[in-house]
């Protein structure tokens, strides 16, 4: 006990500057060792492997031979790839249109502070909570024939006269699918408008009001151009998110009917455990990687 | 008052599908006694999903603790590249790298294990979880913690014994994302666990869908839903707080 007291107060009052430093490097790096050990093993080394992958034939099973550069060349003869790309790309468009609007449309509903928000809030975001395949099976159940409540409402109220094809045809499909995103997405994506427009200062509303602006210019010249970095971020959410999707198609649709709602990592997947191609599905990861980077990269510079 | 009217509306619609899969879960009770009987059973699989989420949140808490004071507190060589290296994490699709830890997980014998999983998963939270936990240390007065120094604590001492209670709120915003984050995660389970007996509940219901042959038994399907999204929504529900705090620090911004 009295040594370490002796030996604190000794290093308190006299600690030599260089040792001192030292120890704190090496203090340092032990706290950070745990997260470098993760880092390099688990983000790291995988990133090397993916590309060492996609330069060799590597079958699920045996042993990997060099083959460059036949798994990329392999993605251009690759006619499903060819065909999600085009699908994805549209998904993409439209989830992200779709999903924005509905998610401003929210947050400006819901940016005030006025009795019971607290419960809309709450209300529209609680989807978000569960998780992104229970959604799906949710809403595979919800849009069956047999067994769903929406077939009997619609009809109820006059809409369809009988059952539809929720998922039984291309665009029924990617409508539903669109809907379940939107529906499990739109109060995530109203979290962060939110968190934009409260850091609107009240006084800029105010001095526009007080100028003699409307709703609709205070919206258009003030709400919308401030909001834009948060806007931006949601933007890159979104379409990073539906350029990798994968859940909602596997398993709402599993890339029915026709192969027609094949997303791009759907074919990624499919490759590694289907045709046992891990060399091809890392040369389509590697292609998607470069791809995502560098869109994300320009869209932080354009929209910024 | 018509915005009330407008947001009761969406809020009938947002809520629907979850009241009417509880409702459809329950109106023949039987389904989760059939659940628990599919394949390994519900317990089974619910068991490995507790054991995925208790290791990825501890995991995750340990390492962006320990890190998260690392990085506020002291410098050290590397200190610059290692905070990049674990914020790239976020610019690298997490499809794109799941090909490649499959082989990788299988070298270092954990292939199907849920352990190799709650691995993947803390790496996964890591840039979140690091980047928020460096912001709570680095927002604590150093006084807390030079009391303790000259008092005779070294800094590990220090670390557990004061700072760490001086955070909890971080720890809790943590927690809970790396909760969400490990429980609903579909693709990594996907993809990095292959026998049944391993399988999480969400694997685990989707294959329910998907092997059956004859009819699919709708009512049991959504009585899984229910068996994953009720930890989860109860959760969302207590610590909504934290969530937003998660939203406002900034740290979705990466």
């Amino acid at each position: 006990m009295t040594l370490t007291i002796d030996r604190a107060g000794r290093a308190a009052r006299s600690r030599p500057p260089a040792r001192w430093w030292r120890s704190r490097k090496a203090q340092g790096w032990l706290y950070a060792a745990p997260t470098a050990v993760i880092v390099g093993v688990l983000f790291v080394a995988p990133l090397v492997l993916v590309v060492w992958m996609s330069l060799n034939r590597w079958p699920l099973l045996g042993s990997a031979t060099f083959n460059a550069p036949d798994n990329y060349t392999k993605i251009l003869d690759n006619p499903l790839f060819a065909d999600a790309v085009v699908f994805t790309l549209k998904y993409t468009v439209l989830t992200t249109v779709l999903l924005s609007a509905v998610a401003l449309g929210l947050a400006l509903l819901v940016q005030d502070r006025r009795p019971g928000i607290g419960f809309f809030r709450t209300a529209f975001f609680l989807p978000g909570a569960v998780g992104f395949a229970a959604a799906a099976l949710l809403f595979y159940g919800m849009l069956n024939n047999d067994f769903g409540p929406i077939d009997p409402m619609l009809q109820a109220i006059g809409l369809t006269r009988e059952p539809v094809k929720w998922i039984g045809t291309p665009n029924m499909a990617l409508f539903s699918t669109i809907t379940l995103v939107i529906w499990r997405f739109a109060g995530f994506n109203m979290l962060i408008l939110l968190t934009g427009l409260q850091a609107i200062p009240t006084e800029v509303y105010e001095a526009a009001r007080s100028d003699g602006a409307g709703r609709r210019q205070i919206f258009t010249r003030i709400t919308l151009p401030l909001l834009r970095p948060t806007l931006a971020l949601m933007l890159i959410l979104s379409v990073t998110g539906s350029l990798l999707a994968f859940d909602q198609f596997f398993v709402f649709t599993n890339g029915g009917p026709d192969n027609s709602t094949v997303s791009m990592v759907m074919v990624v997947y499919r490759d590694a455990f289907f045709r046992f191609d891990l060399g091809g599905a890392a040369a389509i990861s590697v292609v998607l990687l470069a791809a995502l980077v560098g869109l994300n990269a320009f869209l932080m510079r354009r929209l910024r | 008052m018509s915005r009330y009217l407008t947001l009761s509306a969406l809020a009938v619609l947002f809520l629907f599908p979850l009241v009417w899969s509880g409702w459809a879960s329950l109106e023949d009770p039987s389904d989760y006694l059939e659940m628990a009987r599919f394949g390994e059973g519900l317990g089974t699989y619910a068991t490995n999903s507790v054991l995925v989420a208790a290791m990825t949140v501890t995991g995750t808490l340990v390492v962006s603790a320990l890190g998260g004071y690392g990085f506020a507190r002291f410098d050290f060589p590397g200190k610059n590249v290692l905070f990049l290296a674990t914020l790239a994490i976020l610019m690298v699709p997490y499809a794109t790298v799941l090909i490649p830890l499959y082989v990788l997980l299988g070298h270092l014998g954990l292939q199907n294990s849920l352990v190799g999983l709650s691995l993947v998963f803390v790496m996964f939270q890591l840039p979140f979880a690091l980047f928020m936990m460096r912001n709570a240390f680095e927002a604590l007065p150093r006084e807390l913690e030079e009391a303790a120094l000259v008092d005779g604590c070294g800094t590990f001492l220090a670390f557990t014994r004061i700072l760490l209670h001086a955070v909890r709120p971080a720890l809790i915003t943590v927690a809970l994302f790396a909760f969400l984050a490990s429980w609903n995660d579909f693709f990594a389970p996907l993809i990095l666990l292959n026998d049944g007996s391993s399988f999480t509940l969400p694997v685990a219901v989707v294959s329910m869908t998907q092997q059956t042959f004859g009819a699919i038994d709708y009512g049991m399907l959504q009585a899984g839903v229910m068996v994953m999204a009720i930890p989860c929504l109860v959760l969302f529900i207590v610590l909504q707080r934290h969530y937003v705090r998660g939203f406002m620090s900034g740290a979705l911004r990466g």
